[in-house]
């Protein structure tokens, strides 16, 4: 920094100078970084900034099959919101975010402390918990599409053991086929979860168990306000990975139920799918998709509030 | 209570094993808890060469060869990317290197959906729309994000001083990168492999949009 103030008055009032300066730090010093980055470079600025403005922007245009520049205000919001299929796909996604993430989060950190108090073949647990993660949704959701299949899966196997009146068919169940996707959700997803927390936990200084155990709080009682507090970060990093991935719940949808029975499993991401390639109507599935943003968006502002504040000196 | 959740967790994959030994008529009757009567590889070999999906009937083969085509290069090209990437963003630092790597960090919040569009038309003007390498350009763009924060976090837990003598010796980057900092970091070149190959290769959306039908992975294959 010194050397190029230095050189700047040095060279000052030489325009030709200056801009041969502004090139060569432009380009030409640290240029093998600068080539290490580009690719980084390219995509912040084309496809996170560039696209996301793009599909911003055609959101308040009337665009059919093609983008069009004919710009129609909040046109395409109003009708996205009185439509019936996408106000279906916002009260099942909030059902299945706000169950999926109580569960997930609770059952989560329960394994967490299990697994925490030395158990025999922790390894084996933790393998049997995350397994799941590594499979695809669409892998989950074809499992349990058959399990919960009322002709062949739990149904008829509970019916044939003579629980006649055993019925288990969530699936073509309008009000609980959210509730089917959940379970799905959690097989999935939970065991991830509990990684996360059991590392938080770990993290925890074994001063404070000593110090809880001198002072005689119950273990329970210690996990829950001395501990859970303790590993606020840790949970809103987790709250945030697991919501972003709630917002963008489509595959599993796919796979297990293609939205029906009727509309009663529809969500917003496959309603954007929907309109963009399948209805042509571009305009209503880029309104969509920027509603995700903004939904994703408040997602993250507790996570960036607790990140980015200015750090107490206590 | 653990081995009560081990159960919820292992059942899935008991059905899918036993039911997939099954011949169709036992699977007609419909017990998923017992085990086979007579194990039979037979839908093993059907859903691998002859099962039909769409209009072909060749089986999950064809999509079991796209996913392989579409996760080797996508894997590589991307770990490799960001290898290099977060090895400039820790010890070449320049100016702005750090803003684009917030943005990068929170461009991968944005929900795909958002930008999928867009990009087709990108790679539509590319030409490479519809084929394994619009496919594997897709992949390598969003598996930036946290491979370059895995790699950068790693280089900069290595010890500084590795890099300031191998400077002091005259090395320039390229050299750097390659003599110092590969050969210390195989352990997490083996963690972005593990994390990119089980991501590329589950993946859905991508592949339904920008791969094209010929071009389908199995999991579009398989729903």
């Amino acid at each position: 920094m010194a050397d190029l103030s230095h050189s700047r008055s040095a060279s000052a009032g030489s325009a030709a100078n200056g801009s041969r300066r502004l090139f060569h730090n432009l380009f030409v010093r640290n240029f093998s970084a600068k080539l290490a980055a580009t690719p980084m470079i390219m995509t912040v600025l084309i496809v996170f900034i560039g696209c996301t403005a793009w599909t911003i922007f055609y959101s308040f245009t009337n665009s059919r099959s093609l983008p069009s520049g004919e710009l129609v205000g909040f046109d395409q919001y109003t009708r996205l919101f009185s439509n019936r299929r996408w106000n279906a796909s916002v009260l099942n996604i909030m059902t299945y975010g706000v169950t999926s993430l109580c569960f997930t989060m609770v059952v989560g950190f329960l394994l967490a402390v299990f697994m925490d108090q030395k158990i025999r073949f922790e390894s084996a647990f933790r393998t049997v918990f995350l397994y799941p993660f590594a499979l695809s949704f669409i892998v989950t959701g074809l499992v349990w599409q058959w399990i919960m299949n009322p002709a062949f899966g739990l149904q008829a196997a509970v019916q044939s053991w003579g629980f006649t009146s055993f019925t288990f068919d969530w699936l073509k169940n309008r009000n609980m086929v959210v509730y089917a996707l959940v379970i799905a959700g959690l097989w999935q997803g939970t065991g991830f979860v509990m990684v996360l927390l059991l590392a938080g936990l770990r993290g925890i200084d074994e001063e404070i168990w000593k110090a809880a155990r001198v002072d005689g709080i119950p273990t329970w009682k210690t996990y829950i306000f001395v501990v859970l507090p303790m590993m606020r970060g840790v949970i809103v990093t987790t709250l945030v990975i697991v919501g972003s991935g709630i917002v963008r719940l489509y595959d599993l949808v796919v796979a297990m139920t293609q939205g029906g029975p009727g509309i009663s499993s529809e969500v917003p991401a496959k309603y954007v799918y929907n309109y963009m390639f399948g209805a042509g109507n571009l305009g209503q599935g880029l309104a969509a998709s920027s509603v995700m943003l903004l939904t994703v968006f408040i997602i993250l502002i507790p996570w960036m509030l607790i990140e980015f504040r200015p750090k107490s000196h206590s | 209570m653990l081995l009560f959740a081990a159960l919820y967790y292992l059942f899935p994959l008991y059905v899918m094993i036993t039911t997939s030994l099954k011949g169709m008529p036992e699977v007609r009757l419909g017990n998923i808890f017992a085990p086979p009567m007579e194990v039979t590889f037979a839908p093993w070999v059907k859903a691998w060469d002859s099962a039909c999906t769409g209009l072909y009937c060749e089986g999950l083969k064809p999509g079991f060869w796209n996913s392989v085509k579409i996760t080797v290069p996508s894997t590589i090209i991307s770990v490799l990317i960001a290898a290099v990437n977060g090895y400039a963003l820790v010890n070449w630092r320049f100016k702005g290197s750090e803003i684009f790597f917030t943005v990068l960090l929170f461009g991968s919040f944005i929900p795909y959906q958002v930008m999928l569009y867009p990009l087709v038309i990108i790679t539509a003007q590319l030409k490479v729309f519809g084929t394994l390498q619009g496919v594997v350009l897709i992949h390598t763009i969003f598996g930036m994000p946290i491979l370059t924060l895995l790699f950068r976090n790693y280089f900069a837990s290595l010890p500084p001083e590795l890099f300031k003598a191998a400077r002091v010796d005259g090395a320039g980057f390229w050299r750097i990168f390659f003599e110092i900092m590969v050969p210390m970091s195989l352990p997490i070149f083996v963690v972005a492999v593990i994390l990119q190959v089980t991501g590329i290769w589950n993946d859905f959306l991508f592949g339904v949009v920008f791969a094209g039908t010929t071009n389908y992975p199995m999991t579009v294959q398989a729903q």
